[in-house]
């Protein structure tokens, strides 16, 4: 016989009342609370320096929360994530699909391309985007027997934004491509296989089965990527670009009011990434829906279900 | 087609009722040959039961069928057809992908880990090859699949994820998927295997009815009993070769190959 449910062989009595009368007594944890101690004084430490020292000047900081320039810098800033993402993460799918691709050749290529974009410093790739002109001076197309069909100057076009854009597109591409890459082989093999077999071709298969599967995977690391663009768009202040940094920068350059300012530079990126935060919070919860598991609000309502019915029997 | 199909009969051989017909199929993959020359016909209709040890080339085989993987030798017609080529002369020429996809989309094929797409619904999971491969209207491939749901008996399950599903549902929904495309032949690569031994039965029931609704069917199987009963023919197959063949009654009960003798007496 197998291993008899209690009710079924009934316990002694006696017994019974021994382990009703038991209590459990909880762990004592001295570390965590001497730890949590430790932790509020240094908090209150630190929140006292900062209200008490009069440099801080948060008065002054306040009032250039709104300024217009700050205002126009904070919108440079989001215009420069936004395209820079967006950008960067088509081309970085290209790059990726060329990665996993059959063809020796085109893996090759995009396996150079992350080599590249992701090992150079991005402020080096930044500046020699803006420097475009000394190594070429104009770009123009031109065909045999048709002649040439545009031609401008570098220096025309390669504006500040345009190479800001240009450098870190081609930079956060490489870091994408590499993301998207490990979220496409984190897809089962058997996914692709089936599809096959349902005559579904090649792209169809990457475009509807393996890169959504893929963006459950994809997606935790782009919400850092998409953090960490919107401080790196910080750099093209070296280009003269007028984001949030540069503008201010331009303003405490004339009234030495470093740290206030620094403040509001901090407070703006500090109030966007909150909200990425909670934007990606609510995309991996719409991309991992089919994941149960996932989800523990659904896996609590389960349970409830579960054993309510238990209860009703 | 007609044409291509007669050609082909006359050429090789090819019985006029064939779905299958395999003639000195190999594979190697560098220096390992996996399949050695394998001759097999599958009648329409009938369904063929192929057992055999692990490695022995079963599996392979089966994907063969649908060229899910390339022969390196040998020839492989389904409904007197080439799946991955096609004849010119006395030069078998690869053809183009689109072309290979829509021949595959007649031979349906059920996995051991069933595959189904997890990010979609069982609804989606077979209106998916209908509407995109097939273009059928989104109304119809639905109306299609609730009647194929009806009949695996999950039609309560339309709009759950595959996780939501136990394993022998899920192999239901997988071969209702495939019924979905409306194929000439059924290939299953050890469909019972993952699963629990309770719900190998559930998924066997709906194999049975397939067969018995005439579905021409290649089973790549442990389960002898399911052989025995329904088969039309038994295949052993060991180190890449076809040991023994013959109807099932007779060669479980009396296995003239002493590798089948033993192979059988280890799994009964």
């Amino acid at each position: 016989m197998g291993v008899a449910h209690p009710t079924e062989i009934g316990i002694e009595p006696g017994a019974a009342a021994a382990v009703s009368r038991l209590t459990v007594v909880p762990q004592r944890r001295y570390g965590i609370w001497i730890g949590t101690a430790l932790a509020l004084l240094l908090a209150l430490l630190i929140i006292r320096a900062f209200a008490s020292n009069p440099a801080f000047a948060w008065g002054t900081a306040a009032g250039y929360l709104f300024h217009p320039s700050i205002m126009r810098g904070l919108g440079n800033t989001l215009l420069l994530t936004v395209v820079i993402m967006v950008l960067g993460i088509v081309v970085g799918t290209v790059i990726a699909i060329m990665r996993v691709s059959p063809s020796p050749v085109l893996r090759a290529f995009s396996g150079v391309y992350v080599w590249f974009f992701r090992g150079v410093p991005a402020l080096i790739q930044l500046i020699f985007w803006f420097n475009l002109s000394l190594l070429v001076r104009e770009i123009s197309l031109t065909l045999p027997f048709i002649g040439t069909l545009f031609s401008v100057r570098t220096n025309d076009f390669m504006t500040p934004f345009f190479s800001a854009v240009v450098a870190l597109s081609l930079c956060e591409a490489g870091y994408m491509a590499e993301i998207i890459r490990a979220g496409i082989k984190s897809v089962p093999s058997g996914q692709s296989e089936a599809a096959s077999a349902l005559g579904m071709p090649y792209r169809m298969i990457l475009k509807r089965i393996t890169l959504p599967q893929a963006m459950r995977f994809v997606l935790p690391p782009t919400g850092n990527e998409a953090i960490n663009l919107l401080k790196m768009t910080s750099l093209v202040t070296f280009i003269a670009v007028d984001d949030l940094f540069y503008t201010a920068q331009s303003i405490y350059a004339r009234t030495f009011e470093t740290i206030p300012l620094l403040i509001v530079v901090a407070f703006w990126y500090l109030a966007v990434v909150s909200i990425m935060s909670v934007g990606q919070h609510f995309l991996e919860r719409h991309f991992g829906r089919s994941d149960v598991r996932r989800d523990p609000l659904t896996m609590r309502a389960l349970r409830n279900a579960i054993s309510l019915r238990g209860v009703a029997r | 087609m007609t044409d291509v199909k007669s050609e082909n009969r006359a050429r090789f051989g090819v019985p006029a009722n064939s779905m299958v017909f395999a003639r000195g199929v190999r594979k190697t993959y560098g220096q390992l040959e996996v399949l050695k020359g394998v001759d097999l016909d599958v009648p329409e209709g009938s369904v063929a039961c192929i057992i055999g040890p692990s490695g022995s080339g079963k599996s392979t085989f089966l994907r063969c069928i649908n060229h899910l993987e390339k022969l390196s030798g040998g020839i492989l017609l389904v409904d007197s057809q080439f799946v991955g080529y096609d004849l010119l002369g006395d030069k078998l020429q690869e053809v183009k992908d689109d072309l290979l996809c829509r021949r595959r989309a007649e031979i349906g094929m059920l996995f051991q880990s069933f595959n189904l797409f997890s990010h979609m619904t069982v609804m989606e999971n077979l209106i998916e090859a209908p509407t995109q491969v097939r273009r059928i209207a989104l109304d119809q491939a639905k109306a299609e699949a609730e009647v194929l749901l009806r009949r695996v008996g999950l039609a309560d399950k339309v709009d759950r994820y595959p996780r939501e599903l136990s394993g022998g549902q899920q192999q239901r929904v997988a071969i209702a998927r495939a019924m979905a495309m409306k194929p000439k032949v059924l290939l299953f690569d050890e469909p019972t295997s993952a699963l629990d031994p309770e719900l190998v039965g559930e998924v066997l029931q709906v194999m049975r009815d397939l067969a018995e609704s005439g579905m021409t069917m290649v089973v790549v199987t442990h389960e002898i009993g399911f052989a025995r009963e329904i088969g039309d023919q038994l295949v052993f197959m060991d180190g890449g070769v076809i040991v023994e063949r013959g109807t099932p009654r007779e060669m479980i009960a009396n296995p003239t190959s002493p590798r089948t003798r033993e192979f059988l007496s280890r799994v009964l």
